[in-house]
Protein backbone atom coordinates (compact mmCIF):
# COMPACT_ATOMS: atom_id res chain seq x y z
CA UNK A 1 0.00 0.00 0.00
CA UNK A 2 1.21 3.51 -0.88
CA UNK A 3 4.41 2.08 -2.30
CA UNK A 4 6.11 1.81 1.05
CA UNK A 5 7.90 -1.41 0.20
CA UNK A 6 9.27 -0.12 -3.08
CA UNK A 7 11.12 2.79 -1.47
CA UNK A 8 14.86 2.95 -1.88
CA UNK A 9 16.07 4.41 1.39
CA UNK A 10 19.49 5.62 0.26
CA UNK A 11 18.62 9.12 -0.98
CA UNK A 12 16.61 9.78 2.18
CA UNK A 13 19.53 8.75 4.32
CA UNK A 14 21.71 11.17 2.35
CA UNK A 15 19.20 13.99 2.85
CA UNK A 16 19.14 13.22 6.55
CA UNK A 17 22.94 13.43 6.71
CA UNK A 18 23.13 16.74 4.84
CA UNK A 19 20.59 18.41 7.10
CA UNK A 20 22.21 16.92 10.15
CA UNK A 21 25.72 18.28 9.50
CA UNK A 22 24.18 21.57 8.46
CA UNK A 23 22.46 22.12 11.78
CA UNK A 24 25.51 21.06 13.75
CA UNK A 25 27.30 24.14 12.43
CA UNK A 26 25.36 26.47 14.68
CA UNK A 27 27.10 25.73 17.96
CA UNK A 28 26.90 29.22 19.46
CA UNK A 29 23.16 29.25 18.94
CA UNK A 30 22.97 25.88 20.64
CA UNK A 31 24.91 27.16 23.63
CA UNK A 32 22.61 30.16 23.99
CA UNK A 33 19.68 27.80 23.73
CA UNK A 34 21.18 25.73 26.49
CA UNK A 35 21.28 28.67 28.91
CA UNK A 36 17.69 29.52 28.06
CA UNK A 37 16.57 25.94 28.61
CA UNK A 38 18.22 25.82 32.02
CA UNK A 39 16.68 29.07 33.16
CA UNK A 40 13.24 27.91 32.03
CA UNK A 41 13.66 24.51 33.61
CA UNK A 42 14.56 26.07 36.96
CA UNK A 43 11.66 28.51 36.82
CA UNK A 44 9.16 25.75 36.05
CA UNK A 45 10.49 23.60 38.87
CA UNK A 46 10.35 26.54 41.31
CA UNK A 47 6.73 27.20 40.28
CA UNK A 48 5.71 23.56 40.74
CA UNK A 49 7.57 23.51 44.05
CA UNK A 50 5.48 26.45 45.25
CA UNK A 51 2.26 24.61 44.35
CA UNK A 52 3.61 21.49 46.05
CA UNK A 53 4.32 23.42 49.26
CA UNK A 54 0.83 24.91 49.30
CA UNK A 55 -0.77 21.45 49.34
CA UNK A 56 1.40 18.33 48.87
CA UNK A 57 -1.71 16.13 49.11
CA UNK A 58 -3.29 17.35 45.89
CA UNK A 59 -0.11 17.12 43.86
CA UNK A 60 -0.99 14.47 41.24
CA UNK A 61 2.56 13.23 40.60
CA UNK A 62 5.48 12.45 42.84
CA UNK A 63 7.49 15.65 43.01
CA UNK A 64 10.70 14.03 41.75
CA UNK A 65 8.74 12.66 38.77
CA UNK A 66 7.65 16.17 37.87
CA UNK A 67 11.22 17.46 38.11
CA UNK A 68 12.48 14.65 35.87
CA UNK A 69 9.63 15.34 33.43
CA UNK A 70 10.61 19.04 33.22
CA UNK A 71 14.31 18.40 32.60
CA UNK A 72 13.58 15.83 29.90
CA UNK A 73 11.15 18.25 28.34
CA UNK A 74 13.79 20.98 28.27
CA UNK A 75 16.35 18.54 26.87
CA UNK A 76 14.08 17.23 24.13
CA UNK A 77 12.32 20.47 23.28
CA UNK A 78 13.43 20.31 19.64
CA UNK A 79 12.35 16.70 19.35
CA UNK A 80 8.78 16.89 20.61
CA UNK A 81 7.43 20.43 20.35
CA UNK A 82 5.11 20.97 17.42
CA UNK A 83 6.03 24.63 17.01
CA UNK A 84 9.55 23.67 15.96
CA UNK A 85 8.46 23.84 12.36
CA UNK A 86 10.71 23.38 9.39
CA UNK A 87 10.26 26.71 7.69
CA UNK A 88 12.13 25.67 4.56
CA UNK A 89 9.31 23.26 3.72
CA UNK A 90 6.60 25.87 4.12
CA UNK A 91 8.65 28.37 2.13
CA UNK A 92 9.10 25.90 -0.70
CA UNK A 93 5.34 25.51 -0.96
CA UNK A 94 4.62 29.21 -0.63
CA UNK A 95 7.36 30.40 -2.98
CA UNK A 96 6.57 27.78 -5.59
CA UNK A 97 10.01 26.16 -5.56
CA UNK A 98 8.13 23.00 -4.62
CA UNK A 99 7.78 22.55 -8.39
CA UNK A 100 11.47 21.56 -8.57
CA UNK A 101 11.01 19.00 -5.88
CA UNK A 102 8.03 17.50 -7.61
CA UNK A 103 10.04 16.67 -10.72
CA UNK A 104 12.67 14.85 -8.68
CA UNK A 105 12.26 11.09 -8.71
CA UNK A 106 11.68 11.00 -4.98
CA UNK A 107 8.62 10.47 -2.92
CA UNK A 108 7.76 13.87 -1.42
CA UNK A 109 6.24 12.53 1.80
CA UNK A 110 9.35 10.53 2.67
CA UNK A 111 11.54 13.41 1.59
CA UNK A 112 9.89 15.87 3.94
CA UNK A 113 9.70 13.27 6.66
CA UNK A 114 13.46 12.63 6.59
CA UNK A 115 14.36 16.32 6.38
CA UNK A 116 12.28 17.24 9.41
CA UNK A 117 13.47 14.16 11.30
CA UNK A 118 17.10 15.18 10.69
CA UNK A 119 16.41 18.72 11.77
CA UNK A 120 14.83 17.65 15.02
CA UNK A 121 17.35 14.94 15.89
CA UNK A 122 20.42 17.10 15.20
CA UNK A 123 19.12 20.05 17.19
CA UNK A 124 18.24 17.74 20.03
CA UNK A 125 21.65 16.08 20.19
CA UNK A 126 23.33 19.45 20.68
CA UNK A 127 21.02 20.36 23.53
CA UNK A 128 19.95 17.18 25.20
CA UNK A 129 23.30 15.72 26.19
CA UNK A 130 24.66 18.74 28.11
CA UNK A 131 21.31 19.41 29.78
CA UNK A 132 20.89 15.83 30.93
CA UNK A 133 24.55 15.59 31.96
CA UNK A 134 24.24 18.61 34.24
CA UNK A 135 20.71 17.93 35.49
CA UNK A 136 21.64 14.56 37.01
CA UNK A 137 24.22 16.24 39.27
CA UNK A 138 22.06 19.08 40.58
CA UNK A 139 21.28 19.23 44.31
CA UNK A 140 18.31 17.25 45.57
CA UNK A 141 15.00 18.88 44.76
CA UNK A 142 16.26 19.94 41.32
CA UNK A 143 17.94 16.69 40.38
CA UNK A 144 16.96 14.61 37.39
CA UNK A 145 16.45 11.15 38.85
CA UNK A 146 17.67 8.38 36.58
CA UNK A 147 15.71 5.11 36.47
CA UNK A 148 17.50 2.10 37.94
CA UNK A 149 15.75 -0.66 35.97
CA UNK A 150 17.08 -1.51 32.52
CA UNK A 151 13.53 -2.22 31.36
CA UNK A 152 12.51 1.39 31.83
CA UNK A 153 15.33 2.59 29.58
CA UNK A 154 14.27 0.14 26.88
CA UNK A 155 10.62 1.18 27.10
CA UNK A 156 11.66 4.83 27.13
CA UNK A 157 13.71 4.55 23.94
CA UNK A 158 10.93 2.67 22.13
CA UNK A 159 8.37 5.20 23.32
CA UNK A 160 10.63 8.14 22.42
CA UNK A 161 11.12 6.89 18.85
CA UNK A 162 7.37 6.37 18.47
CA UNK A 163 6.63 9.80 19.94
CA UNK A 164 8.99 11.40 17.43
CA UNK A 165 7.20 9.49 14.67
CA UNK A 166 3.80 10.69 15.87
CA UNK A 167 5.02 14.30 16.12
CA UNK A 168 6.54 14.12 12.63
CA UNK A 169 3.49 12.53 11.00
CA UNK A 170 1.22 15.00 12.76
CA UNK A 171 3.28 17.99 11.60
CA UNK A 172 3.24 16.53 8.08
CA UNK A 173 -0.50 17.15 8.07
CA UNK A 174 0.18 20.81 8.84
CA UNK A 175 2.79 21.03 6.07
CA UNK A 176 0.37 19.46 3.60
CA UNK A 177 -2.29 21.98 4.57
CA UNK A 178 0.10 24.67 3.27
CA UNK A 179 -0.90 23.52 -0.23
CA UNK A 180 -4.39 24.85 0.44
CA UNK A 181 -3.58 28.25 1.94
CA UNK A 182 -1.55 31.19 0.73
CA UNK A 183 -0.23 32.25 4.09
CA UNK A 184 -0.29 29.41 6.55
CA UNK A 185 1.45 31.23 9.41
CA UNK A 186 -1.77 31.60 11.41
CA UNK A 187 -2.92 28.01 10.99
CA UNK A 188 0.54 26.81 11.88
CA UNK A 189 0.49 28.70 15.17
CA UNK A 190 -3.07 27.60 15.95
CA UNK A 191 -2.39 23.89 15.41
CA UNK A 192 1.06 24.01 16.95
CA UNK A 193 -0.02 25.69 20.16
CA UNK A 194 -3.18 23.62 20.59
CA UNK A 195 -1.38 20.34 20.00
CA UNK A 196 1.49 21.30 22.30
CA UNK A 197 -0.90 22.28 25.06
CA UNK A 198 -2.96 19.09 24.70
CA UNK A 199 0.13 16.91 24.70
CA UNK A 200 1.40 18.22 28.01
CA UNK A 201 3.93 20.84 26.94
CA UNK A 202 2.67 23.53 29.33
CA UNK A 203 1.76 21.31 32.27
CA UNK A 204 2.09 17.50 32.30
CA UNK A 205 -1.13 15.62 31.51
CA UNK A 206 -1.52 14.29 35.09
CA UNK A 207 -2.30 17.89 36.10
CA UNK A 208 -5.29 17.99 33.71
CA UNK A 209 -8.84 17.25 34.89
CA UNK A 210 -9.40 13.47 34.91
CA UNK A 211 -11.93 13.07 32.09
CA UNK A 212 -9.96 15.35 29.81
CA UNK A 213 -6.78 13.45 30.53
CA UNK A 214 -8.49 10.13 29.80
CA UNK A 215 -9.65 11.33 26.38
CA UNK A 216 -6.31 12.97 25.52
CA UNK A 217 -4.44 9.75 26.29
CA UNK A 218 -6.46 7.97 23.62
CA UNK A 219 -5.88 10.75 21.07
CA UNK A 220 -2.57 11.35 19.24
CA UNK A 221 -1.74 14.09 21.77
CA UNK A 222 -1.12 11.61 24.56
CA UNK A 223 1.22 9.73 22.24
CA UNK A 224 3.61 12.64 21.79
CA UNK A 225 5.95 13.86 24.56
CA UNK A 226 3.59 12.70 27.30
CA UNK A 227 4.26 8.95 27.06
CA UNK A 228 8.09 8.76 26.88
CA UNK A 229 8.56 11.44 29.55
CA UNK A 230 6.14 9.79 31.96
CA UNK A 231 7.73 6.40 31.38
CA UNK A 232 11.23 7.73 32.05
CA UNK A 233 10.20 9.66 35.15
CA UNK A 234 8.51 6.57 36.55
CA UNK A 235 4.95 7.92 36.68
CA UNK A 236 3.78 5.38 34.10
CA UNK A 237 5.01 1.79 34.48
CA UNK A 238 4.08 -1.85 33.96
CA UNK A 239 0.97 -2.64 31.92
CA UNK A 240 0.12 1.05 31.49
CA UNK A 241 3.46 1.62 29.74
CA UNK A 242 2.84 -1.19 27.27
CA UNK A 243 -0.68 0.04 26.66
CA UNK A 244 0.67 3.56 26.01
CA UNK A 245 3.24 2.25 23.54
CA UNK A 246 0.48 0.31 21.76
CA UNK A 247 -1.58 3.48 21.37
CA UNK A 248 1.51 5.32 20.09
CA UNK A 249 2.08 2.63 17.45
CA UNK A 250 -1.56 2.82 16.38
CA UNK A 251 -1.40 6.61 15.90
CA UNK A 252 1.92 6.51 14.09
CA UNK A 253 0.56 4.07 11.50
CA UNK A 254 -2.78 5.89 11.20
CA UNK A 255 -1.26 9.34 10.81
CA UNK A 256 1.25 8.19 8.20
CA UNK A 257 -1.50 6.53 6.14
CA UNK A 258 -3.75 9.59 6.40
CA UNK A 259 -0.87 11.92 5.56
CA UNK A 260 0.22 9.95 2.50
CA UNK A 261 -3.33 9.71 1.25
CA UNK A 262 -3.97 13.43 1.76
CA UNK A 263 -0.69 14.39 0.12
CA UNK A 264 -1.42 12.37 -3.01
CA UNK A 265 -4.80 14.14 -3.19
CA UNK A 266 -3.20 17.55 -2.64
CA UNK A 267 -0.52 17.01 -5.28
CA UNK A 268 -3.11 16.27 -7.95
CA UNK A 269 -4.45 19.78 -7.69
CA UNK A 270 -1.29 21.62 -6.68
CA UNK A 271 -0.81 25.07 -8.20
CA UNK A 272 2.75 26.33 -8.12
CA UNK A 273 2.87 30.02 -7.31
CA UNK A 274 5.05 32.41 -9.19
CA UNK A 275 7.19 31.92 -12.27
CA UNK B 1 4.22 62.25 16.88
CA UNK B 2 2.08 63.24 13.95
CA UNK B 3 4.36 61.31 11.64
CA UNK B 4 4.26 58.32 13.97
CA UNK B 5 0.46 58.29 13.75
CA UNK B 6 0.72 58.22 9.97
CA UNK B 7 3.04 55.22 10.12
CA UNK B 8 0.73 53.61 12.66
CA UNK B 9 -2.26 53.89 10.34
CA UNK B 10 -0.22 52.81 7.36
CA UNK B 11 0.91 49.59 9.05
CA UNK B 12 -2.58 48.93 10.34
CA UNK B 13 -4.08 49.30 6.89
CA UNK B 14 -1.44 47.21 5.16
CA UNK B 15 -1.84 44.37 7.66
CA UNK B 16 -5.61 44.49 7.32
CA UNK B 17 -5.33 43.89 3.59
CA UNK B 18 -5.17 40.13 3.98
CA UNK B 19 -8.11 39.87 6.31
CA UNK B 20 -8.34 36.10 6.66
CA UNK B 21 -4.65 35.68 7.25
CA UNK B 22 -4.65 38.62 9.69
CA UNK B 23 -7.54 37.07 11.54
CA UNK B 24 -5.87 33.68 11.78
CA UNK B 25 -2.68 35.29 13.02
CA UNK B 26 -4.60 37.13 15.73
CA UNK B 27 -6.40 33.93 16.68
CA UNK B 28 -3.07 32.12 16.83
CA UNK B 29 -1.61 34.75 19.15
CA UNK B 30 -4.74 34.60 21.28
CA UNK B 31 -4.35 30.83 21.64
CA UNK B 32 -0.70 31.17 22.63
CA UNK B 33 -1.68 33.08 25.73
CA UNK B 34 -4.92 31.14 26.16
CA UNK B 35 -2.86 27.95 26.57
CA UNK B 36 -0.92 29.59 29.40
CA UNK B 37 -4.18 30.74 30.95
CA UNK B 38 -5.71 27.26 30.71
CA UNK B 39 -2.71 25.58 32.29
CA UNK B 40 -2.90 28.08 35.13
CA UNK B 41 -6.62 27.37 35.54
CA UNK B 42 -6.03 23.60 35.61
CA UNK B 43 -3.42 24.05 38.34
CA UNK B 44 -5.88 26.03 40.43
CA UNK B 45 -8.49 23.29 40.05
CA UNK B 46 -6.07 21.16 42.06
CA UNK B 47 -4.74 23.80 44.44
CA UNK B 48 -6.61 26.54 46.29
CA UNK B 49 -3.70 28.94 46.44
CA UNK B 50 0.00 29.29 45.82
CA UNK B 51 2.19 31.02 48.41
CA UNK B 52 -0.89 32.78 49.76
CA UNK B 53 -2.22 34.01 46.42
CA UNK B 54 -5.61 32.81 45.20
CA UNK B 55 -6.55 32.13 41.57
CA UNK B 56 -8.10 35.57 41.04
CA UNK B 57 -5.19 37.33 42.69
CA UNK B 58 -2.70 35.48 40.53
CA UNK B 59 -4.70 36.35 37.42
CA UNK B 60 -4.24 40.09 37.99
CA UNK B 61 -0.48 39.68 37.80
CA UNK B 62 -0.81 37.33 34.83
CA UNK B 63 -2.94 39.77 32.84
CA UNK B 64 -0.65 42.72 33.63
CA UNK B 65 2.40 40.88 32.34
CA UNK B 66 0.59 39.53 29.29
CA UNK B 67 -0.78 42.93 28.33
CA UNK B 68 2.51 44.72 28.99
CA UNK B 69 4.41 42.18 26.93
CA UNK B 70 2.05 42.19 23.96
CA UNK B 71 1.84 45.99 23.77
CA UNK B 72 5.59 46.30 24.22
CA UNK B 73 6.13 43.77 21.45
CA UNK B 74 3.57 45.34 19.15
CA UNK B 75 5.17 48.78 19.25
CA UNK B 76 8.71 47.54 19.73
CA UNK B 77 8.51 45.02 16.92
CA UNK B 78 11.20 46.96 15.06
CA UNK B 79 13.66 46.16 17.85
CA UNK B 80 12.53 42.56 17.98
CA UNK B 81 13.38 42.11 14.30
CA UNK B 82 16.45 44.34 14.56
CA UNK B 83 19.08 41.66 13.77
CA UNK B 84 17.39 41.24 10.40
CA UNK B 85 17.32 45.00 9.75
CA UNK B 86 21.06 45.12 10.48
CA UNK B 87 21.77 42.06 8.40
CA UNK B 88 20.04 43.09 5.21
CA UNK B 89 21.35 46.65 5.13
CA UNK B 90 18.03 48.40 5.74
CA UNK B 91 19.59 50.01 8.78
CA UNK B 92 22.17 51.84 6.66
CA UNK B 93 19.39 53.54 4.79
CA UNK B 94 17.88 54.67 8.07
CA UNK B 95 21.22 56.14 9.19
CA UNK B 96 21.43 58.55 6.29
CA UNK B 97 17.95 59.94 6.83
CA UNK B 98 17.63 63.16 8.85
CA UNK B 99 15.39 61.64 11.49
CA UNK B 100 15.92 60.12 14.89
CA UNK B 101 17.16 56.51 14.59
CA UNK B 102 14.99 55.12 17.35
CA UNK B 103 11.97 56.77 15.79
CA UNK B 104 12.74 55.17 12.45
CA UNK B 105 13.17 51.71 13.93
CA UNK B 106 9.91 52.14 15.82
CA UNK B 107 7.97 53.34 12.83
CA UNK B 108 9.51 50.76 10.52
CA UNK B 109 7.39 47.82 11.63
CA UNK B 110 4.49 47.22 13.93
CA UNK B 111 2.84 43.91 14.46
CA UNK B 112 -0.84 44.15 15.16
CA UNK B 113 -1.34 40.41 15.40
CA UNK B 114 -0.01 40.80 18.97
CA UNK B 115 -3.39 42.30 19.75
CA UNK B 116 -4.55 38.68 19.97
CA UNK B 117 -2.50 38.26 23.12
CA UNK B 118 -3.59 41.62 24.43
CA UNK B 119 -7.20 40.50 23.89
CA UNK B 120 -6.62 37.49 26.12
CA UNK B 121 -5.31 39.80 28.83
CA UNK B 122 -8.29 42.11 28.45
CA UNK B 123 -10.72 39.17 28.78
CA UNK B 124 -8.97 38.13 31.98
CA UNK B 125 -9.17 41.69 33.31
CA UNK B 126 -12.90 41.85 32.60
CA UNK B 127 -13.38 38.70 34.64
CA UNK B 128 -10.94 39.44 37.42
CA UNK B 129 -11.45 43.14 38.17
CA UNK B 130 -14.89 42.63 39.76
CA UNK B 131 -14.11 39.13 41.10
CA UNK B 132 -10.75 39.56 42.76
CA UNK B 133 -12.11 41.10 45.93
CA UNK B 134 -9.94 44.18 45.41
CA UNK B 135 -11.45 47.35 46.84
CA UNK B 136 -11.03 49.62 43.79
CA UNK B 137 -10.17 53.03 45.21
CA UNK B 138 -8.88 55.74 42.92
CA UNK B 139 -5.28 55.09 43.98
CA UNK B 140 -5.66 51.40 43.24
CA UNK B 141 -7.08 52.03 39.76
CA UNK B 142 -4.16 54.34 39.13
CA UNK B 143 -1.73 51.68 40.35
CA UNK B 144 -3.21 49.16 37.93
CA UNK B 145 -2.85 51.61 35.05
CA UNK B 146 0.76 52.30 36.09
CA UNK B 147 1.46 48.56 36.19
CA UNK B 148 0.27 48.17 32.62
CA UNK B 149 1.91 51.30 31.20
CA UNK B 150 5.24 50.78 32.94
CA UNK B 151 5.11 47.06 32.16
CA UNK B 152 4.75 47.90 28.48
CA UNK B 153 7.68 50.32 28.64
CA UNK B 154 9.81 47.84 30.56
CA UNK B 155 9.29 45.07 28.00
CA UNK B 156 9.94 47.64 25.33
CA UNK B 157 13.26 48.46 27.01
CA UNK B 158 14.15 44.76 27.05
CA UNK B 159 13.55 44.60 23.30
CA UNK B 160 15.90 47.58 22.92
CA UNK B 161 18.59 45.72 24.87
CA UNK B 162 18.01 42.69 22.67
CA UNK B 163 18.45 44.88 19.58
CA UNK B 164 21.57 46.50 21.02
CA UNK B 165 23.25 43.12 21.43
CA UNK B 166 22.87 42.53 17.72
CA UNK B 167 25.34 45.37 17.07
CA UNK B 168 27.96 43.02 18.48
CA UNK B 169 26.76 39.57 17.56
CA UNK B 170 23.92 38.00 15.63
CA UNK B 171 24.50 34.54 17.06
CA UNK B 172 23.21 33.40 20.38
CA UNK B 173 20.73 36.19 20.98
CA UNK B 174 18.31 33.53 22.12
CA UNK B 175 19.44 33.96 25.72
CA UNK B 176 17.64 37.32 25.85
CA UNK B 177 14.39 35.34 25.58
CA UNK B 178 14.90 34.42 29.23
CA UNK B 179 13.93 37.99 30.10
CA UNK B 180 11.43 38.87 27.36
CA UNK B 181 9.49 35.67 26.72
CA UNK B 182 10.50 34.40 30.13
CA UNK B 183 9.12 37.50 31.84
CA UNK B 184 5.79 36.96 30.13
CA UNK B 185 5.70 33.20 30.65
CA UNK B 186 6.86 33.07 34.26
CA UNK B 187 5.09 36.33 35.12
CA UNK B 188 1.91 34.26 35.13
CA UNK B 189 2.60 33.77 38.84
CA UNK B 190 3.58 36.52 41.30
CA UNK B 191 7.36 36.59 41.26
CA UNK B 192 7.67 35.91 45.01
CA UNK B 193 6.57 32.34 44.22
CA UNK B 194 9.97 31.64 42.69
CA UNK B 195 11.81 32.31 45.92
CA UNK B 196 13.92 35.10 47.37
CA UNK B 197 16.85 34.99 44.97
CA UNK B 198 14.72 35.23 41.85
CA UNK B 199 12.67 38.01 43.42
CA UNK B 200 15.79 39.97 44.35
CA UNK B 201 17.13 39.61 40.81
CA UNK B 202 13.83 40.76 39.35
CA UNK B 203 13.77 43.73 41.70
CA UNK B 204 17.28 45.14 41.36
CA UNK B 205 18.61 43.85 38.03
CA UNK B 206 15.70 43.38 35.64
CA UNK B 207 12.93 45.15 37.55
CA UNK B 208 9.99 43.04 36.33
CA UNK B 209 8.81 42.51 39.91
CA UNK B 210 8.38 46.28 40.30
CA UNK B 211 5.54 46.26 37.79
CA UNK B 212 3.99 43.00 38.95
CA UNK B 213 4.63 41.70 42.47
CA UNK B 214 5.02 44.85 44.59
CA UNK B 215 2.10 46.87 43.21
CA UNK B 216 0.00 43.69 43.34
CA UNK B 217 0.55 43.63 47.11
CA UNK B 218 -0.76 47.18 47.23
CA UNK B 219 -3.83 46.30 45.13
CA UNK B 220 -4.63 43.43 47.46
CA UNK B 221 -4.30 45.69 50.49
CA UNK B 222 -1.41 43.70 51.97
CA UNK B 223 0.88 46.71 51.78
CA UNK B 224 -0.45 50.18 52.36
CA UNK B 225 2.70 52.18 51.72
CA UNK B 226 2.40 54.33 48.61
CA UNK B 227 5.92 53.21 47.75
CA UNK B 228 4.35 49.94 46.60
CA UNK B 229 1.70 51.76 44.59
CA UNK B 230 4.32 53.72 42.69
CA UNK B 231 6.86 50.92 42.37
CA UNK B 232 6.17 50.66 38.60
CA UNK B 233 7.48 54.19 38.11
CA UNK B 234 10.85 53.20 39.57
CA UNK B 235 11.05 50.40 37.04
CA UNK B 236 11.32 53.07 34.35
CA UNK B 237 14.86 53.85 35.60
CA UNK B 238 15.76 50.65 33.80
CA UNK B 239 15.10 52.36 30.48
CA UNK B 240 18.12 54.64 30.96
CA UNK B 241 20.77 51.92 30.72
CA UNK B 242 18.76 50.36 27.89
CA UNK B 243 19.06 53.43 25.72
CA UNK B 244 22.64 54.15 26.79
CA UNK B 245 23.51 50.62 25.72
CA UNK B 246 21.76 51.15 22.41
CA UNK B 247 23.70 54.40 21.82
CA UNK B 248 26.92 52.63 22.73
CA UNK B 249 26.17 49.86 20.26
CA UNK B 250 25.27 52.38 17.63
CA UNK B 251 28.60 54.17 18.06
CA UNK B 252 30.38 50.87 17.45
CA UNK B 253 28.27 50.00 14.45
CA UNK B 254 30.02 48.85 11.32
CA UNK B 255 27.91 48.24 8.27
CA UNK B 256 27.92 44.81 6.69
CA UNK B 257 28.41 46.63 3.44
CA UNK B 258 25.55 45.06 1.56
Amino acid sequence: MFGLTAINFKPYRALFRIRFTNTLQYRAAAFAGLTTQFAWGFMYILAFAAFYRSNPGSFPMEFSHTVTYIWLQQAFVALFFLWFYDNSIIESVESGSIAYELVRPMDLYSRWFSITAANRVSRTLLRAIPILAIAIFLPRPFRLVLPVELMRYILFFISMALALGVVLSFSMLIYISAFYTINSMGTRIIFGVSADFLSGAYIPLPFFPDTMRFVLELLPFGSMQNMPLLIFSGHVYGVAAFRGIGIQLFWLVTLVIVGRFWMSRALKRVVAQGG
Amino acid sequence: MNLYMKFFLMHLKSQMQYKVSFFFNILGQFLVSFAVFMSLSFLFMLFDDVEGFTYQEVLIGFAVMMLGFSLGEMFGRGFDTFPRILGNGTFDRALVRPRNIIFQVLAGTMDFTRLGRAAQAVVVFVYVIPNSGVDWTLTRVMTLVLMIVCGTLLFFGLFVVYASFSFFTVEGLEFMNIFTDGGREHGRLPFSVYGENVLRFLTYVIPLALVQYYPLLFLLGRETSLLYAFAPVFALLFLIPCFVFFRFGLSRYKSTGS
